[in-house]
């Protein structure tokens, strides 16, 4: 796979990656008769509730009963349908992760898991409701494809890329409007990372939402002359192993960036396939084996230290 | 559906069969579950000999009946019936267990065509069952899907789950079947049991525990082809919901010494156990005759 260079900015549009999920989710059902949308009693939350209203024959309601509902995807998975399971990440992640294991993972069955209001962005709900190892539990799920896109565009394009794939599929979702950075023509390819910004000092790997506020940290880094060159893996697996090898060599700095804890998910990845590939200094800038707490998202933000000046303050202690 | 006398002596004998070949498979890979196979062995046969509208030769075709087996660590059980009705060759029950095979510890359906769902993870058959289901129903279908559940299979929430909300959606081409033999692996306290706290056994009426969550239930007597063949029919028949079919059981049934004894669940088979079992079958044959 080459390398897909797509230099972005941050400009001022918003959007919220869920209302992306639940227009997507229209899309997906005019063009493919096989999707359903199964709700965990979120879909107001989720925005899967466009489709209670706009296609609600392709709607089911499962209760609270996260259990049975990854159970039902499976078995409708297993006729031929593909069901997309609306509910919080930290309840499809967690509640039902045996069930997910055992009829999804091992048959290998095409049920798109879309984990809503993942990190710890949502809402002031506190860590009960912050979702901050998702990325870890799912990449080691044996046959589970992970991907966490950065922005509204991205989850569409994400979301097709995953409804077209064969298997299981988590998507990570945040729940508020966000900067818009990719350009509405993108098309997502599963297991590519993205060259957004070039460098040559120091290489930043992030992923979901945090790319946007790594375009930011490089934006912060060259005013102090700091060339950041940020790569952007909306697919933490399969990681694109070879195309991180390449930006951690042109460089030989590296740092991660998530919204996730620091253990096991895109800093973990990156960490693993560097370590056999090409071991470079790093910093992973995360979430540091904590839980969260309710609260405003920038004090969330700071306090927990994935802010853009956390990024570059990690980049600058590399130099 | 009525079985001529013939037909029945029949699949009395293949249910004797399939106790032989589980009892042997066990023997041959030296582990493997017992008791709930055969509690489960008259209605693993009457469903692929009788009931289930399949086709062994087409195991993957869209309309075919489906069926699940909640209570996966009885894969042997439904190994030797597959293998009996001519999904694979007898000869592959001897990889039971064994490396590359796709007759694994618990059911794999990406392994074994014939299975329709993967099961081992107690409490999970029913809701993939509702699942199929609703597909049939999504896209006017009208295959049937069974799950088998045990007693111990049920303690699950997960069940529950499943069963309110198979009652909302009141699919009634859902049939659940339960193997109530009344153990399980270790089990609860008797009597005699485990500590003051666990001695009062709780009053057991699953009629009314699954009424209460709104499905129709028919009771029998496991072991009787005839009841459990007429209970499937019943089922099918009855249009306001689901159906649950409490089937009582023996586990270990057919074999004098496994009858009743949890110990029984699972256990490596010796050369005498085997000997034993096999000339109380082959003793059940011929008084068939
Ligand atoms: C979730 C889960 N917990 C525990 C087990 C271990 N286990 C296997 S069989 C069994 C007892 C099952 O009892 P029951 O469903 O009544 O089956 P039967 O008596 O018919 O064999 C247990 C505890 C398991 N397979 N899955």
């Amino acid at each position: 796979m080459t390398t897909l260079h797509l230099p972005l900015t941050v400009g001022d549009a918003l959007a919220a990656q869920r209302d992306a999920f639940g227009d997507t989710l229209v899309e997906l059902i005019d063009r493919d008769e096989r999707v359903y949308v199964l709700d965990g009693d979120l879909a107001n939350s989720t925005k899967a509730d466009k489709i209670s209203r706009e296609r609600p024959e392709r709607f089911l309601q499962m209760g609270i009963a996260e259990q049975n509902m990854m159970g039902v995807a499976a078995g409708m998975a297993s006729c031929g349908l593909v069901p997309w399971l609306s509910s919080f990440a930290c309840f499809l992640v967690n509640r039902d992760l045996d069930q997910l294991r055992v009829v999804v993972a091992q048959p290998n069955l095409p049920v798109k898991i879309a984990g809503a209001y993942s990190g710890l962005l949502t809402g002031k709900t506190g860590k009960t409701h912050q979702e901050v190892s998702d990325l870890s539990v799912m990449r080691a799920m044996p046959n589970m494809t992970v991907l966490s896109p950065a922005d509204a565009v991205e989850v569409r394009a994400a979301m097709i890329a995953a409804n077209d794939s064969d298997g299981p599929v988590y998507i990570r979702l945040t729940r508020d409007p966000e900067t818009v950075v990719f350009p509405s023509d993108y098309t997502f390819e599963i297991g590519r990372a993205i060259v957004v910004r070039e460098g040559s000092d120091v290489t930043i790997f992030s992923t979901g939402a945090q790319t946007v506020r790594c375009l930011q940290a490089a934006d912060l880094l060259a005013k102090s002359g700091v060339s950041a060159h940020v790569v952007h893996v909306p697919t933490i697996k399969p990681l694109d192993a070879e195309a991180i090898a390449e930006a951690a060599a042109r460089t030989g700095r590296v740092v991660t960036a998530e919204d996730h804890t620091i253990i096991g998910g895109l800093g973990g990845a990156v960490a693993e396939a560097l370590g056999e590939l090409q071991p470079t200094p790093m910093r992973r800038v995360g979430i540091r084996d904590t839980f969260g707490e309710s609260a405003a998202n920038e004090d969330l933000l700071e306090k927990y230290g994935i802010t853009a000046e956390h990024v570059a303050n990690a980049a600058r202690d590399l130099l | 559906m009525s079985l001529t006398p013939e037909r029945l002596t029949e699949l009395k004998r293949q249910a004797i069969h399939l106790r032989r070949l589980v009892v042997e498979s066990v023997h041959h890979a030296g582990a493997g579950h017992l008791g709930g196979p055969m509690s489960a062995a008259d209605m693993l046969i009457a469903l692929y000999f009788e009931v289930l509208n399949i086709d062994p030769s087409d195991p993957h075709k869209a309309d075919r009946d489906r069926f699940i087996l909640s209570k996966g660590h009885s894969s042997i059980g439904l190994y030797s019936a597959l293998a009996l009705r001519g999904y694979f060759p007898l000869e592959e029950l001897k990889t039971f267990d064994a490396i590359d095979s796709r007759l694994q510890g618990h059911p794999a359906m990406d392994m074994l065509p014939g299975i329709d769902m993967s099961s081992g993870s107690l409490g999970q058959g029913l809701s993939p069952g509702l699942g199929m289901a609703l597909a049939a129903r999504l896209k006017d279908k009208s295959f049937h899907t069974y799950v088998m559940l045990g007693d111990g299979d049920s303690q699950e929430g997960q069940v529950w789950e499943a069963a309110l909300v198979a009652g909302r959606y009141r699919t009634n081409n859902l049939t659940a079947i339960l193997d109530l033999n009344g153990l399980q692996q270790y089990g609860w306290a008797t009597e005699t049991g485990y500590g003051e706290l666990a001695r009062k056994p709780p009053q057991e009426n699953p009629e009314a525990r699954w009424q209460a969550f709104g499905w129709n239930t028919i009771s029998i007597d496991g072991h009787d082809m005839e009841q459990f063949i007429d209970a499937c029919s019943q089922a099918k028949n009855y249009h306001d919901g689901p159906t649950i079919i409490i089937a009582h059981t023996t586990k270990g049934k057919g074999i004098s010494y496994m009858e009743d004894d949890f110990n029984w669940h699972s256990k490596p088979v010796t050369d005498d156990d085997l000997k034993q079992a096999q000339e109380e079958l082959a003793a059940q044959e011929a008084a068939l005759a």
